[in-house]
């Protein structure tokens, strides 16, 4: 069972560690920049920061036994001469990383390598610990990466990537907005998968085009890949099928409308979101801050509040931010609005261990 | 050899002192620092390696109007200053 969480935040990396039952915060880095997401390699126990500078542009930050040491972050390639590419804006497209939206390790088999999903929507890998990266062109390249549009933020861009753990060659990604895509090759070559999720938002011909699809986050137990569940903008879809197609799960009160889902390690059915308020107001419904769980693959759903506040509360929780451990027994999540919250047993209840950090981007169990 | 300055800002990420570096234009000039400063780099220049969005350039006292090849020239004598807007919160 994990003891240790990194918490993301728009001021800093804040480690949270659990001592004699009590969560405290232990020690903050990269105060006052804009850490976006972490990566702790469980083949090795090191950790990935990814900051977020601003004018500065986006670094990468990796643990040592001292501290951090800023390493290489994902470079485009050069953009080619006379090539007129433009954003969903008609702005042209900036072949530059805007954002680290997804840090994963590979396989055990594979040790040094780690993948990243950026904006505006290349996947990188790096086989020597971050040391040095190389897009995975086959993916840039492909014709319909074009299509690929913004979601929430402008640029779209890769914000999942699931390595199958019993083969490190098969991997799911999932863009915001591009729908689901697969490789059995190491990203040699993708196809999108996705068929049956289904997007309002879009013009009624697009519909149900898997690559019009804004997945939110896609998840699956560490023991099955048949089971794969989506957050999408437009619900709750879960596939049993490794993400060839997926069934729209309806009803779900108080909101199938989020941004997380986490999966438990061995229990392939179960999975928890945190519902919000569809769509443009992104805040919980009637100011109640619950998370749902379900135990028997969408059949029915828990509403969990014990710990929770239930009034007059704004959080919301980003895709990252909310995380599950090995166990499957202890989950954590954290709101724009700086609370972070624990549980033990498995979102039945909550313990509040703080709501004064700055927004949080990301939790991550260490 | 030109004189180049870097904003206070960046120093807590990267150090940046003042240097001097020869060249024609800013990207000569630039090229040449970075070339015994690798790390600032990317802190001052995006991946295709045009001025990052935030950033500016003045030579002598005049924002440079390539942002992109940065072939505003530099004289022997000239001062170049590497500025960041002051935005964010």
């Amino acid at each position: 069972m994990s003891e240790t969480l990194l918490v993301s935040t728009r001021k800093g990396l804040f480690r949270v560690v659990r001592k004699r039952g009590k969560w405290d915060i232990e020690r903050v880095d990269f105060l006052g920049d804009n850490v976006s997401l972490t990566l702790t390699d469980p083949r090795d126990g090191r950790h990935y920061a990814a900051l977020d500078h601003g004018h500065f542009g986006v670094k990468l930050h990796r643990s040592t036994a001292v501290g951090w040491e800023e390493i290489a972050a994902p470079v485009y390639p050069p953009k080619p001469e006379g090539l007129e590419e433009n954003d969903m804006w008609g702005r042209p497209l900036a072949w530059s990383t805007a954002r680290i939206w997804a840090l994963a390790a590979g396989g055990a088999d594979e040790p040094g390598v780690i993948w990243c999903g950026t904006q505006p929507g290349g996947l990188f890998r790096s086989a020597n610990h971050g040391e040095s990266w190389e897009m995975v062109r086959p993916l840039w390249d492909h014709p319909k990466r074009k299509m690929w549009m913004g979601g929430g933020a402008d640029l779209p861009g890769i914000h999942s990537i699931l390595v199958d753990p019993r083969n490190s060659k098969r991997m799911w990604i999932a863009v915001s907005t591009g729908g689901i895509w697969f490789t059995e090759d190491s990203g040699a070559s993708w196809t999108q998968r996705g068929e049956g999720m289904r997007a309002d938002h879009v013009p009624p011909e697009l519909t149900h085009d898997p690559i019009a699809q804004d997945v939110h986050c896609l998840a699956h137990s560490a023991v099955s890949t048949q089971r794969m569940w989506v957050q999408h903008h437009n619900g709750i879809f879960v596939s049993s099928d490794e993400g060839r197609t997926f069934t729209e799960i309806t009803g779900v009160e108080p909101s199938t409308f989020g941004f997380p889902v986490v999966v438990h390690p061995r229990e392939p059915d179960t999975a928890w979101f945190v519902p919000e308020i569809k769509d443009e107001k992104r805040i919980p419904r009637d100011g109640r801050l619950v998370v749902t769980r379900t135990r028997d693959g969408a059949k029915s759903f828990d509403v969990l509040t014990k710990g929770l506040p239930q009034s007059h509360a704004y959080d919301v929780v980003y895709r990252h931010a909310l995380t599950i451990d090995g166990t499957g027994d202890r989950l954590a999540f954290g709101s724009t609005t700086g609370g972070l919250w624990v549980s033990e047993d498995q979102g039945d209840s909550w313990l509040g261990i703080t709501h004064t950090l700055p927004p949080i981007y990301a939790v991550r169990f260490a | 050899m030109a004189k180049v300055f870097f904003t206070a800002n960046i120093q807590r990420h990267v150090v940046c002192p003042e240097t001097e570096a020869t060249g024609r234009s800013v990207r000569e000039v630039l090229d040449n620092v970075f070339a015994g400063n690798p790390k600032a780099r990317s802190y001052v220049l995006d991946d295709q390696a045009a001025l990052r969005r935030h950033m500016t350039i003045f030579v002598d006292g005049h924002a440079i109007r390539d942002r992109t090849r940065l072939s505003d020239l530099v004289r022997e004598s000239s001062t170049v200053r590497v500025f960041q807007a002051l935005s964010g919160g």
